[in-house]
């Protein structure tokens, strides 16, 4: 008896698929309606999209002030490595260190997580989170309640193809287009499901 | 026990008995219109819109062409990366596999990501057998598994039901398999939401196992990725210590660029969204982040057979974004589970004669669960054409497999069907001139046939696309 890949192979030559024509790339590389060098439109629509998320969207001169105002009433945080230590000194909760890895029980009971971002697309609202300094390991981002992540303008593209072609898919991605929602009961919209029900983005210039 | 859609009967009987069901035509109507609305709005905000689906269509072909090259590379990258490839011919075999994965991690309760292809092989069925339950998580599969039920869309697999229907199962269900409902639960969704939270919560934190499928594999880097929505999938691809994928091999896209196309049309056309709340990608393990043990499951299951077909081979080309069954006049009607696949709708009507050939009278009886109104070709966001395989498959039954009347019926009509304009002309001819076919010919009356036995004495007076458009399939 073959193994089943030798199989698999065997048929997938067998049902002789004619070549197929190198596919055409015509679509837009920016967000519609935006010129593509056009920044404060950019930095402007990010914002707008995750407001329309339900997000808190908090420019910010200081990130201090702006960190502190974004995570608010939490009383512990996920701090991963990597992240400046001045960001948080404006706030008086409890910075938790990830190293050693905290448990997921711990985390599970952690207010908030605070992190840096690798990328951002303005078009979709969307973070994107390579695990990379600042921002700490998937786990971390997940099980608190609350996500304040740090963007800066530069980091912001207008849509996901510029941001795509800047990642390395050799590390572990999450993008994140506003906080966990569900609409699967009576096409519903309800925010807040599994993971952190509330997202809170500071904007840096 | 698993409900599973084995021994399921033909389209127009399983259509009869669930069009008959007030509450769930009114839910499905519900549903379906509500993700049209918000579909409709976000393609329109792209002037780029038919361009990605060229580009769509052209990278799936791409892929289908040259399948070998890229599962191979695709293997290849994967076991670079710290993963370890499986490989399974049927349905049968991807459950053997996972099973054997599971039971060497000595776990018995495992948590799943919503995945149509593990509905497909029903692997929660085989694992049960073997003593290991797997717990869904995703919101709807969650409603779907407690109400031992089984899934009606490929996005909403609990579309078919409503607030109520949902609180009642909560309440009667959760306790039996771990936290039960909070007290006084009501039917707000929110608390609903709420509720599934906190039942599941505790199974993610203590979860070793999980297995997911996923929405595309990157050969070019081996890179999984899954678009989902609540976080129940970031749960389990992050939190578990080992993560089995099983994965069909039509889900490769050859390149990592081909990701821009893809998560641009997905949520839009699916739930009308910019982009689903969130995507994972993952290759292979990563040091101190997320599982330490990855294996892929490559599933056929009938997906080289579809491959085979020159016209059907298109159908591999689905992402699973629902669109065509939200737009679907019969399905917005019968709700899915006439179709007695978890495909159900227009690709269910193309992909499950496709995957599963159609010698079986279920299968047979799918390609003509349509109107032929090309609603859907006009929705698909890879551009599958289905009107053009209905048709073709229509002729596979008339000129094989066990339908000898119509095999001689259709026999007849030739190369007409071939073109949809022919088509409607000829059953109309058929059904005002009388018999130019001969009698008992099923064809125009497959879909009349809800109302009616399998096997038709005469052609109706009035042809199924007559009908349709006099009583939008209202039968009572
Ligand atoms: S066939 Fe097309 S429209 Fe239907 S689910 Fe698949 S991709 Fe979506």
């Amino acid at each position: 008896m073959t193994d089943a890949r030798t199989e698999i192979l065997r048929r997938i030559r067998a049902a002789a698929v004619p070549p197929a024509a190198a596919p055409p790339r015509h679509y837009l590389r920016h967000a519609p309606g935006l010129a593509e060098d056009d920044r404060p439109a950019v930095l402007a629509l990010f914002a707008e999209r995750l407001a329309e998320y339900g997000a808190t969207v908090l420019p910010a001169e200081d990130p201090a002030t702006a960190v502190a105002e974004a995570l608010g009433d939490a009383r512990t945080a996920v701090v991963p490595a990597g992240l400046p230590a001045e960001w948080t000194a404006r706030w008086d909760g409890e910075a938790r260190s990830d190293r050693p890895p905290l448990t997921h029980a711990r985390l599970d009971a952690t207010d908030a997580v605070l992190t840096t971002c690798a990328a951002a697309v303005a078009d979709s609202g969307t973070l994107i989170l390579d695990g990379g300094p600042g921002q700490g390991r998937r786990a971390a981002t997940l099980l608190p309640d609350l996500h304040v992540c740090v963007v800066r303008a530069a980091q912001v593209h207008s849509a996901l193809p510029g941001a795509l072609a800047g990642l390395d898919p050799r590390r572990p991605l999450t993008f994140v287009s506003g906080p966990s929602a569900t609409a699967d009961i009576e096409m519903i919209r309800v925010k807040g499901v599994h993971g952190p029900r509330r997202l809170a983005v500071v904007l840096l210039p | 026990m698993t409900r599973s859609f084995l021994g399921w009967p033909a389209f127009p009987a399983a259509a009869e008995r669930e069009v008959g069901n007030r509450q769930l035509r009114e839910n499905v109507r519900r549903a379906t219109h509500t993700i049209r609305g918000k579909r409709a709005v976000l393609a329109a905000e792209r002037p780029d819109w038919d361009a990605l689906r060229d580009s769509a269509a052209a990278i799936k072909d791409q892929v289908l062409a040259d399948l070998e090259t890229q599962l191979l590379r695709a293997e290849e990258k994967v076991t670079a990366a710290g993963g370890t490839v499986h490989w399974a011919r049927d349905a049968a075999e991807a459950n053997r596999i996972v099973t054997e994965l599971v039971r060497a991690t000595g776990e018995t309760e495992i948590v799943k990501v919503k995945s149509m292809l593990t509905e497909e092989i029903g692997l929660d069925a085989a694992l049960e057998a073997a003593g290991i339950n797997a717990r869904e998580t995703d919101l709807a599969a969650t409603i779907v598994q407690l109400g031992d039920d089984l899934p009606s869309h490929v996005v909403v697999p609990a579309l078919h039901r409503n607030r109520s229907e949902i609180r009642d199962i909560f309440v009667r269900e959760m306790g039996r398999h771990g936290r039960p409902a909070p007290d006084g639960l009501t039917d707000d969704p929110a608390e609903l939401a709420e509720a599934a939270r906190l039942h599941l919560r505790e199974k993610f934190l203590g979860a070793k196992v999980a297995v997911s499928g996923a929405n595309f594999l990157v050969a070019e880097t081996g890179t999984l990725v899954v678009v989902e929505s609540e976080g129940n999938g970031r749960m389990c691809l992050t939190l578990a210590d080992t993560l089995i994928s099983v994965v069909g091999i039509e889900k490769t896209v050859p390149s990592w660029q081909d990701l821009e196309v893809f998560l641009q049309l997905l949520a839009r056309n699916a739930t009308g969204e910019r982009m689903a709340p969130y995507t994972s990608t993952w290759t292979g393990t990563t040091d101190g982040d997320g599982p330490r043990t990855f294996h892929l499951v490559l599933v056929d299951n009938g997906r080289t057979r579809a491959l085979a077909d020159p016209t059907g081979r298109q159908a591999l080309r689905c992402i699973r974004c629902g669109a065509c069954m939200n737009t679907c006049p019969v399905y917005e009607r019968t709700g899915g589970h006439a179709y007695g696949s978890v495909y159900p709708g227009p690709i269910g009507a193309i992909l499950n004669p496709l995957l599963k050939g159609l010698d079986d009278p279920q299968t047979a009886s799918l390609p003509y669960a349509s109107t032929l109104c090309g609603a859907c070709n006009e929705v698909c966001p890879v551009r599958i054409r289905f009107t053009d395989v209905l048709l073709d498959l229509r002729a596979q039954v008339a000129d094989g497999g066990q339908h000898p009347v119509e095999r001689a019926a259709l026999g007849a009509v030739g190369g007409v069907m071939a073109h949809q304009a022919a088509w409607k002309a000829a059953v109309k001819t058929a059904t005002t001139a009388g018999p130019l076919l001969p009698r008992r010919i099923k064809l125009p009356g497959a879909l009349g046939g809800w109302t009616d036995s399998r096997t038709l004495p005469a052609i109706p007076k009035e042809s199924f696309r007559g009908w349709w458009k006099r009583t939008q399939g209202d039968t009572k």
